[in-house]
């Protein structure tokens, strides 16, 4: 018995040692970030580890200086596309996994093959042309644009949705419908309510997407400098032309957006892994 | 065509084919049937639309149904014919310039644009569609009217349809939106991107100035086999398309695992504490980590120039600009921005294994070692099946983490405007942004879509089979 004791502490201490030396390795660059926000000397790399000074200019600079980066105006559009964006795509993908999990009818498989399949287009492309549409309607560069392209084809990501909605139980709907409810009352006077968790799981994906995305933004916006979001800022910052005076700004503007997306996300953490797996497991 | 075929060598593939074929034969016997059924009136809406409506007070649907037949039929009068004709030219006048006697000068006279005779005949060409659909409700429509009233009972009220979309049809109520829009925003412009593959829409045939026109296959063959520096390029990608979503996702997928285990492990403390460390650094945004990455990571960045001021190293490691080195880069970068993710998931999935399973087992004797891989592996194989399935597809279009790190880069002369770590979708972005060859890159996007279907359907078919083993297990 002592000699199983002793192997499992020895495995235990290892086990201790190489999840601190990941904790360090993995958290490093974010750190690395936090410090060059707060570094005085311009540049995006030092020949040395500490800032020389510490300076608050940084964080500052992003909401004063506005003349060639805007990143108040970058916010404000950002949140503005976030906010239409989640209210669009939360009701069509509640609309839609309702529809594929409560109700049954012919065209149901059908449906969802098409819509595996039109996931497997690279979503790029679908983009270009859009973004061509929108150009010989002369809509480019505009915000609305942009919440078009996020939330357009949002019925297609109804899987996590469609598995929530598959575990409330049938006998729910059915007492209803014997009471003589139509489908309609059913699902806004009895589902919603029972469907608290995945609806703030929808939003909260679909008001992130905006300020992570650059591809879209870049495509969609182009020169249309006022209208960038935030993403897509930051990401000019780090320009050949720009870089040497801008980054340490950047990681500032960057440490901005990621302290309520992290807090965000962590407050997601538990929707998040309940929807994957009991996706999966539920088929 | 192209795209359907690996699809149909599958066994759902031949499945679908004849249930497809079985229906639209069916809907064809069936309204056979029924035009000979029909009465007066009902022959009559053939020819006028609405008609077996109104006579039978449906007013609403009627109304509806004929003023949409005279809207249509305005339509192709007036544009309608003249947008299909052009969709199979794509214009034939481009843009000239004339002397102008009255102003002296050269006028430009804009000629025919190639993207909108595109653009509205496809658009025609979904209205047509749409109208033969609305044809084909009305007709069926006005036989239901006629049966009923055949039964002895009147059509329905207004008040009485409404209801029924809101019980019986509620599937089509729902549905309606979400199918209008994902139709206007995904399906309209994937049909658009698929015929622009057909074309040469590129730099040098843009509209305005331009005309471009139908190619055929040509883009594909050219990628193929045809023109030699673009084909190279296109198998290179592919390859390391292939490789790197193949390391990409095996080795997230198992050190996420491992970290995930040794976290679980009994007697290891603070278990939250370390899953919320690795969970921050996900919860940054991915652009956020990963263009710092580039900048640590530079020839000149910080890692180099620690390595250096430790003596480590005289010169500094080209962890992003050597071929080889950024290759096996991106890959470990990849793993510092994924494995939280796989952790999070595998954990969760660890902590629902029934120890029950564990505690026979040990008392059958079984080492963990043993445990680990009769028990622990293949839950986890089977549970996360489709989720390795979607990384791995998810890794064939991961654009981010490449183009932000390097570029695609190190850029090779061997390659068509592409670098030695370029994806196939990130080529795909260069060639459009920077290049503007929109018929290669539509081509490139119809490929790595048919990669993906393929990938898809063959890894699916395996699990579900695999799944029914377990079951019996």
């Amino acid at each position: 018995m002592n000699g199983l004791k002793q192997q499992q502490k020895v495995a235990n201490g290892l086990i201790y040692f190489v999840l601190s030396t990941m904790s360090v390795v993995w958290l490093l660059p974010i750190v690395w970030l936090i410090i060059s926000s707060f570094r005085k000397e311009l540049g995006a790399y030092t020949p040395y580890v500490w800032p020389r000074e510490l300076t608050l200019d940084n964080y500052i600079l992003l909401f004063t200086d506005t003349q060639l980066f805007n990143y108040p105006r970058w916010f404000m559009n950002t949140l503005f596309v976030a906010v239409l964006t989640s209210i669009v795509s939360t009701v069509l993908v509640l609309l839609t996994s309702y529809a594929l999990s409560r109700l049954r009818f012919k065209m149901r498989r059908p449906l969802m093959n098409v819509a595996l399949v039109l996931g497997m287009f690279p979503g790029f492309m679908s983009m270009i042309a859009i973004y061509h549409i929108l150009k010989a309607f002369n809509l480019t560069q505009t915000l609305y644009a942009l919440v078009l392209v996020y939330s357009g084809g949002a019925a297609l990501g109804y899987y996590i949705s469609k598995g929530f909605f598959d575990t409330i139980p049938r006998s729910i709907d059915e007492s209803a419908m014997l009471d003589g409810a139509s489908k309609n009352t059913i699902f806004w006077k009895i589902i919603l309510p029972l469907s608290r968790p995945i609806i703030i799981y929808t939003i909260l994906i679909s008001f992130i997407a905006p300020w992570v995305d650059f591809i879209f933004v870049s495509v969609i916006m182009k020169d249309n400098v006022s209208n960038y979001t935030v993403a897509l800022g930051l990401y000019q910052m780090l320009s050949r032309e720009n870089i040497f005076r801008y980054f340490t700004r950047f990681a500032a503007g960057s440490v901005l957006i990621a302290i309520p997306i992290t807090l965000l996300f962590i407050y997601m953490q538990k929707y998040y892994i309940s929807g994957v797996t009991g996706g999966s497991v539920k088929g | 065509m192209v795209t359907i075929l690996p699809f149909l060598f599958t066994e759902q593939g031949m499945r679908a084919l004849t249930n497809i074929g079985q229906l639209i034969f069916k809907r064809f016997k069936a309204s056979k049937a029924m035009v000979a059924d029909a009465d007066g009136i009902t022959k009559l809406s053939l020819l006028i639309m609405g008609l077996g409506h109104l006579l039978r007070r449906q007013w609403v649907k009627g109304l509806v149904l004929l003023g949409a037949q005279i809207a249509f039929v305005f339509f192709m009068i007036t544009s309608g014919i003249n947008n299909l004709i052009g969709l199979g030219t794509l214009g034939t006048r481009s843009q000239e310039r004339v002397w102008s006697e009255a102003r002296g000068i050269y006028v430009v006279i804009p000629g025919d644009n190639s993207m909108l005779f595109l653009l509205f005949g496809v658009a025609t060409v979904f209205i047509v569609l749409g109208f033969l659909a609305l044809y084909w409700l009305n007709f069926k429509g006005a036989y239901a009217n006629q049966k009923t009233l055949e039964a002895g009972k009147t059509p329905l009220s207004l008040k009485a349809e409404v209801g029924v979309y809101l019980n019986e049809k509620y599937h089509i109520t729902v549905l309606a939106l979400p199918i209008l829009l994902t139709f206007l925003f995904t399906i309209v412009p994937l049909v658009f991107m698929i015929l622009i593959a057909f074309t040469n829409f590129d730099r040098l045939n843009q509209p305005p100035g331009n005309l471009f026109t139908w190619v055929g296959f040509t883009n594909f063959s050219a990628a193929l086999w045809q023109d030699p520096l673009k084909s190279r390029t296109f198998f290179a990608l592919l390859s390391w398309t292939l490789t790197w979503a193949v390391l990409a996702t095996g080795l997230n997928y198992v050190f996420g695992m491992v970290l995930a285990i040794m976290i679980n492990k009994k007697g290891i403390q603070l278990k939250r504490m370390w899953r919320t460390i690795f969970v921050i650094t996900i919860a940054v945004p991915q652009f956020v980590s990963l263009l710092l990455m580039s900048q640590l990571l530079a020839d000149l960045g910080t890692f180099n120039v620690i390595l250096r001021n430790l003596g480590l190293i005289d010169q500094n490691i080209r962890f992003l600009t050597d071929p080889t080195l950024a290759k096996i880069t991106v890959v470990v970068v990849n793993l510092w921005v994924g494995v939280p993710y796989s952790m999070l998931i595998t954990s969760g999935i660890l902590m629902n294994i029934p120890t029950d399973l564990y505690e026979s087992a040990r008392i059958d004797g079984a080492s963990a070692w043993v445990q680990f891989w009769k028990i622990t592996i293949p839950y986890m194989l089977f549970v996360t099946g489709p989720y390795l399935i979607t990384q791995f597809i998810g890794n064939i279009n991961n654009f981010n983490v490449i183009f932000l790190l390097t570029g695609g880069g190190p850029l090779s002369l061997q390659y068509f405007q592409a670098g030695q770590t370029d994806l196939l979708v990130t080529w795909l972005y260069k060639l459009t942004v920077n290049e503007q060859n929109y018929s290669l890159a539509s081509t490139i996007g119809i490929f790595i879509f048919m990669l993906s279907a393929f990938f898809s359907l063959v890894i699916f078919n395996k699990t579900t089979s695999l799944q029914q083993e377990e079951d019996f297990q």
